[in-house]
């Protein structure tokens, strides 16, 4: 017995080893199967680069332009994966860099962890050469930060910034780590992961009585409507809406993020909702009796003007956040929860329904809609190409299988109602926070997160010249992205709102490009640029076929407009179809 | 209706945590009238009180994206009627003011003020309470030459609350209790105030 305990006494001896606090951050990082880090070095981050180096096969690193295209990349890695993104930069500049990116996982639910170097302990409230504080600018923008100042605290509190980021609502987590925590050499015993803080409830308790209220909603409804979010794409739980949605027989309209989460050609995909959504989703989302939101946070874009909002119906709110439920609309029936674990508790109670007359009413509007919109903007008589001919003439030749980054504005817009989709984490944008610039990084990490798939980036003439810089990504690491620049020579977006209510005072919207195929020339990137019509689908198929990265430019009409469109302040039945 | 409301925050003991609780208010320019943070019953655990003056619904908001910070454990949110509360002020008054009138003495009687030190030149009393007895001595001393005056925030305890031991146990033990959500506006849509 003694000799027994000795030998265990013996062996958990051997298995301490004296490692710094960089390399327990980079253990870490490996024992969470984290095999991509986007990152950018600098003086406060050194020791953890000097460790870096020695792990060259079980740790990639992708060196971005700016530490910004770091974060974007890795949101866009972990939002093709489904695995937490991991970003390191410098302390100053470097972290502040990484606010925009953060704001934008935040609003957007992406698991992410950020290291940051930071001045050395001794320094830190002495406006140090690159010191700033971190933790106090990042606060609003993390679901958790936290600094490090002694290294024998990396391993823990990196198990919690993983467990964090990725569980219940995802989020960014930034950890801050002191020059000297990164240099001091602890006594290493290997890795635990978290999985329990005590004053962190990641999951709601599933409250079996209003799953029984909401499926009695359900089941007596006539015109049951479900809205879904990304919530069903970050719980895994495609196959479980599917199941609910069809036993039910609901018609289903997503939300920006929501998209691919069910194939575009879903019976029961009745389209987009918001601002610049579908006509029917919008307009019958006032005339439902039971409103289904499932994941989803009823953003003012989506929702218009509130005290005009679904009024006439009862509302039944699935999220995984207590903090979602009755924020801006409502609730009837609230089912906290895992949306993977209550939809099927939900299915399981209602009845199998067909609401033929009511979906076919979805597809009235949609004719309309189609009348009016979308066949001119598919089908354009004039020779200016369209946005929207585009994306017409890409799904022609992906089928719906590729995945689609997109950046913000009217280029962002047209894809998302056009695109089409076969499968899940195949729409990237930034939905919540709309930051141009995100579109490129965040394909370069969608390729590098799904590497099996064609990743395709469309982007605005404007949006690709906030972080054109990763163009530099590619050349050194040569994912095989795909540009498609749909270039109005305008802030499009910005312009149209303009046009519509500002009386067509165009106010610094008139932007000017550089030659786009020259600037991905000296990348080394492949490219052409096209305006003729005859030219789209040959251009487009060249660029598939092309091994590599390639820039596709097609310009388009300078003054084209996105309609649908719910006005600000409007209600979403008052969506204007031109 | 605006009205007074006690938030009480049952917390880790964590750096930071103070800027991520009261970024919630701010963020949305709701002023924090007073903010104490002390040790609770249970042990390791901290509590904040905050009293702000809000509408009902938007407290309740508030409170959940309190609740949603991950070393929060809880938040509850009560009305003046539903907790016992303290304040304590000190006043510093010329010693020979005090020494001479006795309309002072007798009106620090009046009040319960007790002296915590005696100089030659000063005094300086406390007196504990809700804020309005407090105020209404600093209007009475003024006219005796009051030099200093300073009160701490609001001490709160809900008469309700049978403590955080227990609830503190369910934490640990990954059972949160059932009551942690609750809907009071269950089918009552329109009664219902949204921000």
């Amino acid at each position: 017995m003694e000799t027994l305990e000795l030998t265990k006494q013996k062996e958990a001896e051997k298995t301490i080893q004296n490692i710094s606090g960089s390399q327990a951050l980079l253990e870490a990082c490996i024992a969470e199967d984290v095999q991509t880090i986007f990152g950018y070095p600098g003086g406060a981050i050194m020791p953890i680069y000097d460790a870096l180096y020695d792990y060259p096969d079980k740790l990639k690193h992708i060196l971005v332009r700016h530490e910004q295209g770091a974060i974007h990349a890795a949101q866009g890695f972990a939002r093709s994966s489904g695995k937490v993104g991991v970003v390191f930069a410098t302390s100053g500049p470097g972290a502040t860099n990484l606010v925009t990116g953060l704001a934008d996982a935040m609003i957007d639910s992406t698991p992410l962890v950020c290291i940051t170097g930071q001045v050395f302990a001794h320094l830190l409230g002495t406006d140090a050469f690159q010191e700033t504080d971190v933790i106090n600018i990042t606060t609003p923008v993390t679901k958790w930060n936290y600094q490090v100042t002694d290294a024998n605290e990396i391993p823990h509190v990196l198990a919690k910034a993983f467990y964090i980021a990725k569980t219940g609502r995802p989020g960014p987590v930034l950890i801050d780590i002191t020059k000297n925590a990164q240099i001091q050499k602890i006594d290493y015993t290997g890795y635990t992961k978290c999985e329990h803080i005590r004053s962190y409830r990641p999951k709601p308790i599933i409250r079996k009585e209003y799953i029984q209220q909401a499926a009695e909603l359900i089941n007596k409804a006539e015109k049951p409507f479900v809205l879904f979010g990304q919530g069903v794409i970050l719980g895994n739980a495609e196959k479980e809406f599917k199941a609910f949605i069809e036993k039910a027989g609901i018609p289903s309209a997503w939300t920006l993020l929501g998209l691919s989460a069910l194939p575009t050609e879903h019976p029961l995909n009745v389209g987009m909702l918001g601002m610049h959504g579908n006509y029917g989703p919008n307009v019958l989302t006032n005339e439902c009796d039971v409103l289904i939101a499932v994941g989803m946070r009823f953003d003012d874009r989506v929702t218009g003007r509130l005290d005009k909002y679904a009024k006439q119906a009862k509302i039944i709110h699935l999220d995984i956040d207590p903090a979602e439920i009755d924020k801006n609309v409502k609730t009837t029936v609230p089912v906290w929860g895992d949306c993977k674990e209550t939809l099927p508790l939900l299915t399981k109670l209602i009845e199998e329904k067909q609401h033929t007359d009511w979906l076919n009413k979805f597809n009235e509007y949609k004719q309309q809609e189609i009348d009016v919109v979308i066949h001119d903007e598919l089908n354009p008589t004039s020779d200016i190409m369209t946005m929207g001919e585009v994306i017409k003439t890409l799904n022609e030749l992906t089928n719906g299988d590729a995945i689609i980054v997109t950046d913000v504005g009217q280029h962002q817009m047209v894809t998302c109602r056009y695109a089409k989709f076969n499968h899940t984490k195949s729409n990237i944008t930034s939905g919540g926070l709309g930051t141009m610039g995100f579109g490129l990084p965040a394909a370069i990490g969608a390729k590098m997160g799904a590497p099996e798939r064609t990743v395709i980036e469309i982007v605005g003439d404007g949006g690709f010249q906030m972080t054109i810089q990763e163009l530099g990504t590619i050349m050194q690491y040569q994912p095989e992205v795909k540009i498609i620049i749909l270039n109005n020579n305008f802030l499009g977006m910005v312009r149209q709102w303009q046009q519509l209510f500002n009386d067509k005072r165009y106010s610094f919207v008139d932007i000017q490009s550089p030659d786009f195929v020259q600037v991905a020339k000296g990348y080394g990137i492949a490219g052409k640029s096209i305006k003729d019509r005859k030219d789209l689908k040959t251009a487009l198929q060249e660029m598939l076929n092309h091994k590599g990265a390639y820039l596709l430019e097609v310009m388009v009409g300078k003054e084209n407009n996105v309609f649908p469109m719910v006005p600000q302040g409007c209600s979403v039945s008052e969506i204007r179809l031109k | 209706m605006k009205q007074e409301f006690t938030i009480t925050v049952y917390t880790e003991n964590q750096v930071g945590l103070l800027n991520r609780i009261a970024i919630i208010f701010s963020r949305r320019k709701i002023n924090i009238e007073s903010l104490n943070v002390s040790p609770s019953e249970a042990e390791g655990i901290h509590r904040f009180t905050i009293i702000i003056n809000e509408y009902e619904e938007v407290v309740r908001k508030l409170c959940r994206q309190i609740e949603k910070q991950v070393e929060v454990l809880k938040a509850y949110f009560n009305t003046n009627d539903e907790i016992v509360w303290q304040e304590l002020a000190l006043y510093k008054v010329p010693t020979d003011i005090i020494a001479e009138k006795v309309k002072v003495e007798r009106l620090l009687r009046e009040y319960g003020a007790r002296a915590v030190a005696i100089r030659k030149d000063y005094t300086v009393f406390e007196t504990t309470g809700h804020r309005e007895e407090i105020e209404k001595l600093i209007k009475a001393l003024e006219p005796y030459g009051l030099i200093e005056f300073v009160r701490s925030a609001r001490v709160a305890i809900i008469k309700t609350s049978s403590g955080f031991h227990e609830k503190l146990k369910e934490f640990d033990e990954e059972q949160p209790g059932e009551d942690l959500m609750e809907n009071e506006f269950l089918n009552q849509q329109d009664k219902v105030f949204s921000m």
